[in-house]
């Protein structure tokens, strides 16, 4: 099994590097490093020589990918791709545009993000796998039946829709919890509660009605049958084999977002006021703040790379036939 | 290990019951101990970027440094029109002026004789810095932390982390230091170019400190700080302890303006040491970061992701209230407080708040104590008089909160660009002709309905650039543009659309048609990318050119595009707007002065406009002292400029705030900044509506409960049935085909 996650990682570099070239180009053909030295120096009087100076502290003086005006290797390391790229393999990301440590920020802002991401992760994974049971429990009676009608339903509901309803009925009419904001120590708990409710329930509707499927499809293999025929009583048979053998494709979805739980989400973190790194990646998107933009897709991707490697693994522990080889 | 656990949950529990008991709102945003305190609370939308006064510039930015820095001026509060008063400085400075040799000119010299003028500038005494790591001394009275070991910067995370602190008295040093800066290499201030052409020698220093830098950064120093006391600068120099000189060349009556900008607060070079020292900047520790200032409030946290507070300033030297003001401030009670030592708030709490939902509903609750209006939020907030006089709505007016507005010193307004060849003009006749199509899309475009429409009410039709509250800028019947409005029944009234049509044929094109080419008028409207939000307003200004049978084609690209396109002249028609820096009409008639053309001169001259007496006229005014005299040449100017109509002059924007009962001593505007420190909270007030306005609903929790068990018994029933049910069915046929398999 070592082996294989050796071989993964290994694999993992090019992909990494296709993805940070991928961010690059696509970065670069919307914002110019002249675009960005503007943003940053703000709109009124900025003359080209501040401009010319910014880029040469930040080192957007050099050309994108090739350079022209270098010899042999250096006319591509000499770039702005290379010299940016290199230093993030190695975890070095650098200072945003504005002056401030990367590392820092996202060091500082991943439990907050961690904080609303964590509880709707394993509180919703409980709820989804809970009310797909039910509903398989009760399979071809009206309990199914409006349980599916439900869950397209709630499937059809935009999230945000679910954030400003669920402000406006919680927090604005009924006073129970606050609307926005984000405290230290035990006071983070109260801002909790909103985020993670409307977390679980936004994706309640598509979640349960995949896991309902996948109980389903195994309620009709012989080894069910088989438990049935033992004489085991159905919440036995549901609980006990049925859900085991679901969790392949239980984990295939969930065990790859792990990882990215510490990203935050974009959305709800700027609605709730969550200092965390979701809003960080929306902040940099608007300032046009390169450093900070790759850093996060850098991370995202080879959080991503980990947790497909972790879902690998997951199958080891739940499936003994599974070999990593 | 277990008990630790339990006990934890307990108290968690407790802290809950505890509040849940204790009055405090449930939906309250704030710690518990905070109730009832002396606090003001804001939010801000976008994290600042800069709080070095050298850097910072944007309105988001100086609503915290201009708390905490003092320049020598500031603007008095009360008093309309805006006028300078002393802030640090003991008295306003003393102006002197010499002549190519040298020798003091009168004061009523002319500006053509003045080679120089040197300000110079009295400080207070007495005056005190905020308390600081970087002034902090052991027992021998070295600096503590002016020189880090790696071992100590370790164990170093935020500032908090100096176990000592120290302040010392301000001195006029600080504020040529702070001169000094504006051409320090590692830092960019936006207004150094500006600077470089007046402050003497402020370009040649930047170059000489440009040098030095390199050459520390060559030799391979460890420490690269460039100490700026050993590079003396011409323009600004310490006369004694408490005062100091500034030395700019020729007259250039708006630099006590600048005075009163936090670019020329006072920084000490102690401050500047310490944040040099390798290792801290890593860790955000920063002057950019962790401002150090002598004014009535400090910095005392700062996460700008989640929220931000200012402090009173122990250290704080005193100010009083001010004695003076308009006639209708003492009727509205902003005087009550004259004489009163400042700053009246402890604390202020700014919340980072992104989205504008959750702000305006957290005002409503009152966790907010001032709001502006979105114009999603407007109608709910506000309803006009039938004098078309804005008012708070029932709604708003049964919780207390009122409404306060005030012209702002901006201009929003439509540009185009006369390099263009159709609206620009080639040639003596080709110029005469666009500059009657910009006169005829002048009064069509409507801008009275545009207000009323996508702004709410909430802006004034221009009638030159000159915003209102400005010197030069002229009210009734005198200061109507009289190629757009005749002045009728006591208010302008906009020219028919007849008036129009017939300067839009003498322009060439009638009925909108090329009289040349015999094919309709095509103009271009280059805009930013905009949601589907902006297409009624985007289809409005469409309709506007239909007016003239004019098709108009919208040209919308992303922000930087749009950018691209204006400094390179490739944009038509656009939109465009301008914030004052200063009360003065140099800050908006040099946005059409010729040599401020954004081709080629990079300057803030967006439509490339240039008529060469406006320019000639606009160097005699910008020099010039407030008077008759000066009125008199810029109402030439502005009559040039709407003969040539440059620009649709467009609206000046109204700013609309709501402010809860417990709010006092406000008077909105947009040019001082330093106004926490006459604002007043009646904290008890606001604490008993926070009881009263958010008590919590708990029936939905209830019957959230009673549906949950509504549910679960039925469930349980066909539970059991069904479990009991399986017994049953394995003695049915079948069960012994089931059983051969199991066997």
């Amino acid at each position: 099994m070592l082996n294989y996650i050796i071989r993964r990682l290994f694999y993992a570099i090019p992909i990494l590097i296709g993805v940070n070239l991928i961010t690059f180009t696509l970065f670069f053909v919307v914002n110019t490093p002249d675009d960005m030295a503007r943003m940053q120096l703000g709109i009124k009087r900025v003359t080209p020589d501040a401009i010319i100076k910014w880029k040469q502290e930040r080192g957007y003086d050099k050309p994108l990918l090739f350079n022209e005006g270098e010899q042999g290797l250096a006319q591509l390391t000499r770039t702005i791709f290379f010299e940016k790229s290199v230093a993030m393999f190695a975890f070095r990301f650098g200072r945003a545009d504005d002056g401030r440590d990367i590392a820092y920020e996202i060091k500082s802002r991943m439990m907050p993000s961690l904080a609303i991401a964590l509880p709707v992760f394993v509180l919703g994974l409980g709820v989804y796998v809970v009310f797909a049971l039910t509903m398989v429990f009760f399979r071809a009676t009206y309990v199914d039946f409006w349980g599916v009608v439900l869950c397209v339903a709630l499937m059809s509901i935009s999230s945000l829709f679910y954030i400003i309803a669920g402000q406006f009925l919680i927090s604005k009419l009924w006073h129970l919890v606050p609307i926005s904001g984000y405290g230290q120590h035990m006071d983070v708990a109260k801002f909790l509660v909103l985020p993670v409710i409307i977390g679980v329930a936004s994706s309640a509707g598509a979640n349960t009605r995949w896991y309902r499927t996948l109980f389903l499809e195994e309620m009709g293999k012989d080894y069910v049958r088989t438990a049935r025929a033992k004489g085991l009583a159905e919440s036995i048979v549901l609980f006990r084999h049925v859900l085991r053998n679901a969790l392949i494709p239980i984990l295939t979805g969930a065990v790859v977002v792990i990882p990215l739980l510490f990203l935050g989400s974009l959305i709800a973190e700027s609605f709730f006021g969550i200092p965390g790194l979701g809003s960080y990646t929306i902040d940099a998107i608007n300032s046009q703040d390169f450093a900070v933009v790759r850093a996060m897709v850098f991370l995202g991707s080879l959080l991503y790379i980990v947790g497909l490697i972790l879902t690998d693994i997951s199958y080891t522990l739940v499936d003994p036939r599974i070999r990593l080889e | 290990m277990v008990l630790k656990t339990q006990f934890k949950y307990l108290m968690l529990l407790l802290a809950i019951f505890v509040c849940a008991c204790s009055g405090n709102p449930w939906n309250n945003p704030y710690p518990a101990k905070d109730a009832g305190g002396n606090i003001l609370y804001s939010a801000f939308a976008e994290r600042p970027k800069h709080l070095d006064p050298v850097q910072s510039y944007s309105s988001n930015e100086i609503l915290f440094t201009a708390q905490i820095y003092e320049p020598p001026l500031q603007y008095h509060y009360l008093k309309r029109p805006f006028t300078l008063i002393p802030f640090a400085a003991a008295r306003m400075p003393e102006t002197i002026y010499l002549d190519r040799n040298g020798t003091r000119l009168p004061q009523n010299a002319d500006a053509e004789q003045i080679a120089y003028t040197i300000y110079e500038i009295p400080i207070k005494q007495g005056i005190r810095y905020q308390p600081h790591p970087a002034f902090a001394r052991d027992e021998q009275g070295e600096f503590r932390y002016h020189h880090l070991p790696e071992e100590e910067l370790a164990k170093i995370h935020k500032l908090n982390d100096f176990a000592h602190t120290g302040s010392r008295e301000l001195a006029a040093e600080d504020y040529v230091f702070q001169i000094k800066r504006l051409a320090h290499p590692r830092l960019h201030s936006p207004i150094f170019g500006l600077m470089s052409d007046y402050i003497v020698g402020l370009k040649e220093y930047s170059m000489i400190l440009q040098t030095a830098a390199a050459a520390r950064l060559d030799e391979q120093r460890v420490d690269t700080y460039l100490d700026l006391k050993n590079f003396p600068l011409e323009g600004a120099e310490v006369v004694d302890t408490y005062t100091y000189r500034v030395k700019i060349k020729g007259k250039y009556p708006q630099f006590m303006y600048w005075l009163a900008m936090p670019f020329f607060a006072p920084i000490p070079w102690e401050v500047e040491r310490f944040y040099s020292q390798k290792g801290l900047a890593e860790k955000n520790i920063t002057l950019d970061w962790y401002p150090v200032g002598t004014g009535p409030y400090m910095l005392s946290e700062n996460d700008p992701n989640r929220v931000m507070i200012l402090e009173k300033n122990p250290n704080y030297h005193g100010e009083t209230y001010p004695s003076e003001g308009m006639p209708d401030d003492i009727e509205e009670g902003l005087l009550a407080d004259a004489g009163k030592p400042l700053p009246f708030i402890d604390k202020v709490i700014y919340s980072r708040e992104r989205e504008s939902i959750p702000r305006w509903n957290k005002f409503l609750q009152g966790y907010y104590d001032a709001s502006n209006i979105g114009s999603d939020s407007f109608d709910q907030a506000v309803q006009l008089s039938g004098q078309g006089e804005a008012t708070v709505s029932d709604e708003m007016k049964e919780q207390g909160i009122r409404l306060e507005t005030a012209v702002a010193t901006s201009t929003n307004y439509m540009g185009f660009n006369m390099l263009d060849p159709v609206v620009g003009g080639v040639g003596k006749h080709g110029r005469e002709a666009a500059r009657k199509l910009r006169q005829a899309i002048s009064i069509a475009v409507d801008y009275e309905e545009y207000v009323s429409i996508f702004a709410n009410g909430r802006g004034v039709p221009a009638q030159g650039p000159i915003a209102p509250g400005i010197a030069g800028h002229r009210e009734g019947k005198e200061g109507i543009n009289p190629v757009v409005y005749d002045w009728e029944n006591g208010r302008p009234q906009r020219k028919p659309i007849e008036a129009a049509r017939a300067l839009l044929a003498e322009a060439g094109y009638p009925g909108g048609m090329d009289v040349k080419t015999g094919a309709p008028l095509v103009l271009y409207f280059d805009v930013t990318a905009r949601g589907a939000e902006d297409k009624a307003s985007l289809d409005w200004m469409r309709k506007q050119f239909q007016k003239l049978n004019i098709q108009l084609v919208v040209r919308s690209t992303d922000y930087n595009r749009f950018q691209d396109k204006i400094r390179k002249g490739n944009a038509q028609i656009f939109e465009w707007g301008w914030n004052a820096d200063y009360p003065d009409p140099e800050n908006f008639l040099f946005l059409l002065h010729g040599p401020q053309q954004k081709v080629g001169e990079e300057g803030e001259n967006a439509s490339n406009y240039s008529n060469p007496e406006y320019d000639r006229l606009f160097e005699r005014m910008k020099n010039m002292e407030n008077g008759p005299q000066r009125q008199k040449i810029i109402d030439s100017m502005v009559s040039i400029l709407r003969h040539d109509a440059p620009w649709l002059w467009g609206y000046h924007p109204r700013d609309y705030g709501l402010y809860h009962a417990w709010y006092g001593n406000v008077k909105p505007n947009r040019l001082s900044n330093n106004n926490v420190k006459y604002w007043r909270i009646d904290a008890s007030l606001r604490e008993q509506k926070r009881r009263e306005w958010n008590k919590p609903v708990l029936w939905p929790v209830g019957l959230a409960l009673i549906v949950l068990v509504a549910g679960l018994f039925p469930a349980l029933v066909v539970y059991r049935r069904k479990e009991r049910g399986m017994g049953i069915q394995g003695s049915v046929p079948g069960a012994n085909e089931f059983g051969n398999l199991n066997a």
